[in-house]
């Protein structure tokens, strides 16, 4: 017989490992889905940033101190390495998804102290450094070329694509429906005309289109954001609130000047504003706690992503948006609390009025 | 039975979160209930209740009937302790108890002559017929108290006070923890003495309506219940969904009435009370029976033993002789919890007596008793969900765990129930409640340090100020001797004398006046130490934190908490 243990002595079945798990499987259509359009050199990213990613969090966990196997066996630094990926141009060569890794890893997260301490997205804090300081590499895309079809390249191929100092893949570029936007913009021309030329309403839902490698797929990033809500991995709060904010948005705008903004079909369809509303800002870490505070925390970055999209340099602003509202997150976690029982929004005990029960506070309202 | 019985047409209310734990309950349920075999030796503890220990009336040799007092309530919030069997006092001592702690604590020992013969016992023919009050001193000298686990004396709930109207009496048959079957098993069989008991209480309370609260997972009680009520005005038996922590007191006035205990208040303050079916069971055999709380209703469980079932057993029973005779194997046994698997403790040995709050044993296999390696917190606010009072762990969590113990009051730390909901969802397997019942050990002791301080801090200024008077009395009893003596001798200059004779009135009238204002001071300090005119509730509320305060005797969190970041 063992000494005293704390209670309780029974526990519920989801565990860290399991919750990071499910995430995956979430994410799985859609990389699936991405690794056939982009074909044989997306596959080496995801493997690249992935390693490297593990690479990073047992180095990491060594010189921490930490019990590596318990650690790198909650999958959170592989989640970590799968985000990042997903959000890179498909055919980016190799060391970006390695730099990624290690600014995802080591500066996003173990610096701040390990799993559940960062403040910052690890993924994104990747990705806006990367963008920042390599702006060619992260915003050159390709139009799809399934695997196994002709103009895909093959597997020796595609190794001279992400590790042979890159072929010249200006000669496959693409632009992203967002980056095209911008440019056409920029030129001042109209968008209502130009715009079906890149954007096409059936593409932007099944992901048939340029673009990162796991955002494309509207349809299938929501299937895996379904998948997790019904799991309860996530509470529907932060995405419903940052799709209804860049929709509000979006609309507006769009029914203002049609000429000057795209309207929110093609927000909602385009770029990572699914995979971001599911995955990232979700993320449970770097997001508020009560129901409330994600409902503030999903608006804001709606709001985020739609004005730098309208009126910043940059076409795309998801991982902007969220490290933006990553760092309100302690304070909308300090000031938005729940009611507690028996205690008034203010936190006083309760007051009843005589016999009728009434709720003072409420009466009041 | 169909489904539509168990629905009933009030409206309930709902809490915050909750849990479904797997429920465990048909293991015991299936069995029929048996009388423990009688004990060579009970133990009984002195302090089986909220509040203060009862104190020994007995002494080592004497021979007790069963049913004799042999020890008696000690203050206003106690409850007295009565033989469960005849016999001989061997030993009063200390022994080891169940208790969170795994401390020993004062009992009495008697060993049993087999005989089982009872005391002269008095019924109340007619209750109907005596006040409230004298009622009230019936259940307290039956040792009476709350049998649902809390253990707080009854005879106190009975007397709400401040011309307080209660408008509902709760009897609470929830039985919401896993495994644990003995209140469902005491509805089946005993339903009309529950009733009995109910109607006692309310006529001590003279509360408007009854409202028997069941979950819906006990169909058969709930049939029991409502058969055992025909015809009777005013009384209801609820069924309320199954959902963990729905028998808490807190949570159970919500769900029928609608209404919030406000925080640092009773049920009463909303006009409820509440009373678990055992308790009012016990009350019955008290008034009608003459008959003290001497044994209970056990649910002896677990995969530990071979045939799990409900026992009435005497107070002061051993556990492993109760797990035995359910044909438990205590080499195997690696856990034996009192209690349920969410509030229940685990305890270090198994020789521990059953007391009066002792509604299960639970003894666990290794399998089901697992150990988890604590995780790191990842903020995912699943404890936040699942809390029942609306707070927010994790934040609790991480301010008990920097001993930031400003930050965890501001986030109502006291008002956690330490139901377990929080620890049974983490993800990161962290032991949340154990660092909550661990930061209010600390607060305690802070407060009682302070106390201590401010106390020692009277007591030092009124000395001072003691000392300062008598110097200066002892300083105007000289100038006054002085004067008088330059009086005599300067007896001659006439004007001299009057004006020395001036000076040494006022200065005496000066050192009286000191000496009234230093008086008038130790007496308000003294008035301030003493005890407050609404002590009584002081009383209450001091007894209920002290039976709380059980953590500063166990591990810290740390080092329970295993590999957890011990850099972080």
């Amino acid at each position: 017989m063992s000494g005293p243990v704390s209670g309780p002595h029974a526990h519920g079945a989801i565990s860290l490992r399991q919750t990071m798990l499910l995430v995956m499987l979430a994410l799985l259509p859609a990389t699936l889905f991405g690794l056939s359009i982009y074909g044989w050199p997306a596959f080496n990213l995801l493997t690249v940033t992935i390693v490297a990613s593990l690479l990073a969090e047992a180095v990491c966990l060594v010189i921490a101190g930490k019990p590596v196997g318990i650690y790198l066996k909650d999958g959170s630094a592989i989640l970590t390495g799968w985000l990042l990926a997903m959000t890179l141009p498909p055919w980016a060569p190799w060391w970006i998804g390695v730099c990624g890794a290690l600014i995802a890893i080591v500066l996003g997260k173990q610096v701040f102290g390990g799993i559940g301490q960062n403040l910052f997205n690890p993924a994104m804090v990747a990705r806006v450094a990367l963008l920042i300081a390599f702006p060619l590499e992260m915003t050159t895309f390709v139009a799809p070329k399934p695997l196994f079809t002709e103009s895909a390249p093959d597997f020796v191929q595609s190794l001279a694509i992400t590790f042979g100092g890159g072929m010249h893949i200006d000669a496959v570029s693409s632009a992203t429906t967002l980056g095209f936007v911008k440019t056409e913009l920029g030129r001042h021309n109209p968008l209502d005309g130009a715009l079906s030329q890149v954007f096409d309403l059936l593409n932007g839902f099944t992901g048939f289109m340029p673009g990162s490698m796991g955002e494309t797929s509207a349809m299938l990033v929501l299937l895996g954001g379904l998948f997790l809500l019904y799991r309860r991995i996530i509470s529907w709060h932060i995405p419903v609130a940052m799709i209804a904010s860049i929709t509000l948005l979006a609309g507006v705008f769009h029914t203002l000047s049609p000429e000057h903004f795209t309207g929110p079909l093609v927000h909602l369809l385009s770029g990572a504003t699914l995979l971001g509303a599911f995955f990232i800002a979700t993320d449970l870490v770097t997001s508020p706690v009560t129901a409330r505070g994600q409902i503030i925390f999903g608006a804001g970055c709606g709001v985020l992503v739609y004005v730098i999209r309208s009126w910043a340099n940059y076409p795309e602003g998801v991982a902007f948006a969220v490290m933006l509202m990553n760092a309100l997150t302690p304070l909308i976690d300090h000031y938005v609390r729940p009611r507690v029982y028996g205690r008034d929004r203010k936190g006083q005990p309760l007051v009843y009025k005589g016999e009728s029960w009434e709720r003072d506070s409420e009466a009041s309202r | 039975m169909t489904d539509a019985d168990l629905f009933s047409t009030r409206r309930l209310w709902r809490f915050h979160g909750g849990v479904h734990p797997p429920q465990h309950k048909r293991e015991s349920n299936d069995q029929p209930v048996l009388k423990a075999e009688l004990p060579g030796r009970l133990t009984l503890p002195l302090h089986q209740h909220i509040g203060a220990p009862a104190e020994p009336i007995v002494e080592v040799g004497d021979l007790v009937l069963k049913g004799q007092r042999i020890a008696k309530a000690k203050g206003y919030v106690s409850a007295p302790l009565h033989a469960p069997t005849s016999g001989r006092i061997i030993d009063i001592g200390d022994y080891p108890v169940p208790h969170p702690s795994g401390l020993s604590a004062p009992c009495i020992v008697i060993e049993a002559d087999g005989e089982d013969r009872w005391i002269d016992r008095e019924p109340i023919a007619d209750y109907l017929s005596l006040e409230p009050s004298e009622l009230r001193n019936r259940i307290r000298d039956a040792g009476i108290v709350g049998l649902g686990g809390a253990g707080f004396p009854s005879y106190i709930k009975m007397n709400p006070g401040g011309g307080k109207v209660i408008e509902t009496l709760i009897l609470n048959g929830a039985e919401c923890e896993p495994y644990i079957t003995c209140d469902d098993a005491l509805m089946r069989r005993q339903a009309d003495e529950i009733i009995g008991g109910m109607n006692i209480v309310r006529h001590a309370l003279q509360a408007r309506e009854c409202l028997i609260a069941i979950e819906d997972n006990k169909p058969e009680a709930i049939a029991a219940m409502r058969a055992a009520i025909e015809g009777m005005e005013g009384v209801e038996v609820v069924p309320v969904p199954t959902l963990y922590p729905e028998g808490g007191e807190k949570q159970l006035v919500k769900v029928l009435t609608g209404k919030e205990v406000p925080t640092d208040s009773l049920c009463a303050s909303v006009g409820v009370v509440g009373t678990n079916v055992g308790t009012a069971a016990a009350v019955y055999h008290a008034v009608h029976h003459g008959t003290p709380l001497i044994s209970r209703l056990v649910t002896i469980t677990g995969d530990g033993v071979g045939r799990p079932r409900n026992l009435e057993v005497l107070i002061g029973t051993r556990m492993d002789e109760l797990i035995t005779s359910c044909l438990g194997d205590l080499a195997k046994i690696e856990r034996i919890i009192m209690g349920g698997p969410m509030m229940g403790f685990s305890m270090s040995r198994a020789d521990l007596p059953v007391i009066k709050t002792t509604n299960c044993v639970l003894a666990l296999h290794r399998e089901s008793a697992p150990t988890h390696t604590a995780m790191p917190c990842i903020r995912c606010g699943a404890c936040a969900d699942s809390c029942p009072i609306n707070l927010l762990p994790q934040q609790i969590y991480w301010y008990s765990k920097f001993r930031d113990l400003e930050r965890v009051q501001e986030y109502n730390l006291f008002d956690c129930i330490e139901c377990g909901c929080c620890s049974y969802v983490c993800p990161s397997h962290i032991p949340l409640v154990h660092y909550f019942r661990y930061a209010k050990g600390d607060i305690w002791i802070k407060e009682r340090e302070k106390e201590k301080a401010d106390l020692a801090r009277r007591r030092h200024d009124s000395r001072q100020a003691r000392i300062e008077r008598e110097k200066a009395e002892a300083a105007a009893l000289r100038a006054q001797k002085r004067a008088a003596l330059e009086a005599s001798k300067a007896a001659a200059g006439a004007a001299d004398t009057r004006k020395t004779e001036v000076e040494a009135a006022m200065k005496r009238a000066e050192s009286r006046r000191q000496a009234a204002m230093d008086q008038a001071e130790t007496q308000r300090q003294k008035a301030q130490a003493r005890v407050r005119p609404d002590a009584a509730k002081d009383e209450v509320k001091e007894a209920l934190k002290a039976t709380k305060e059980t953590p500063s005797a166990e591990q810290p969190p740390e080092q329970q908490a295993g590999n957890e970041e011990k850099d972080a």
